[in-house]
């Protein structure tokens, strides 16, 4: 299941509400990223997706997911919009029989989500906007999975 | 008509989000040409590593004809989570 939200994303009603329900399952991993703030300065980061197109995208990244890891269910909630330091950016949660799968396939989607999910992040600091793109690491990171 | 649609650093280069074209340019490579006419740093922005092209939500690669009617998006760099 994919949503992409301009809303806050719940943590803990999302994990209850995803771990309801489970008969063989045996683990649950979850995932939770957070917008992160600079000493004494207000950040703000600016998330744009493309309506349609990055549910799609993200959709097939959890189908691969499934198929990879033998995962039961699996979760991607994405915050776009404006959101404070602090505030929750993206929660993914994996559901698979055991914990290695399930722990994998949470860091193989967010290795995806971090260098080639359709979204657009711009940081409002101190030093003015700016776009942010994949950084080498989160490029790296993914390429472990090719 | 064409439908374009800008993402992310191309949009605030180019100022405008979505733009209509009409009469709609028979192929991608003609449509990109009219948008390099009349803003030199998007054109040359769209020609930039990393920049995608999805035609009516599907990505394409090379030069494609445009169907009466497509949406067009060129997509910078993508970065989530």
């Amino acid at each position: 299941m994919i949503r992409v939200t301009d809303r806050p994303i719940d943590p803990g009603a999302e994990l209850t509400a995803f771990c309801r329900v489970r008969g063989d399952t045996g683990a649950v991993a979850s995932f939770l990223g957070l917008a992160r703030g600079k000493p004494g300065e207000a950040t703000v980061l600016e998330l744009e997706a493309y309506g349609g197109f990055t549910e799609d995208a993200i959709g097939e990244m959890i189908g691969a997911a499934k198929a990879r890891f033998s995962l039961h269910d699996a979760v991607v909630i994405h915050r776009v919009g404006a959101i404070a330091a602090g505030e929750a950016i993206v929660l993914v949660l994996t559901a698979a029989g055991h914990r290695r799968e399930a722990f994998e396939a949470c860091d193989f989607l967010m290795d995806y989500l971090k260098s080639r999910a359709p979204l657009w992040k711009k940081e409002h600091g101190r030093a003015g906007p700016r776009w942010v793109e994949p950084t080498a690491r989160d490029l790296a990171d993914a390429a472990r999975w090719d | 008509m064409t439908r374009v649609l800008l993402f992310g650093r191309l949009r605030d280069l180019a100022d405008w989000r979505e733009k209509v074209f009409d009469p709609p340019p028979a192929t991608l490579f003609a449509l990109r040409g009219l948008i390099a006419a009349g803003n030199a740093d998007l054109g040359a922005a769209l020609d930039g590593p990393g920049v995608q092209t999805a035609l009516d939500r599907r990505l394409v690669r090379g030069d494609v004809a445009l169907p009466k009617g497509c949406e067009v998006a060129f997509l910078p760099p993508m970065s989530g989570g």
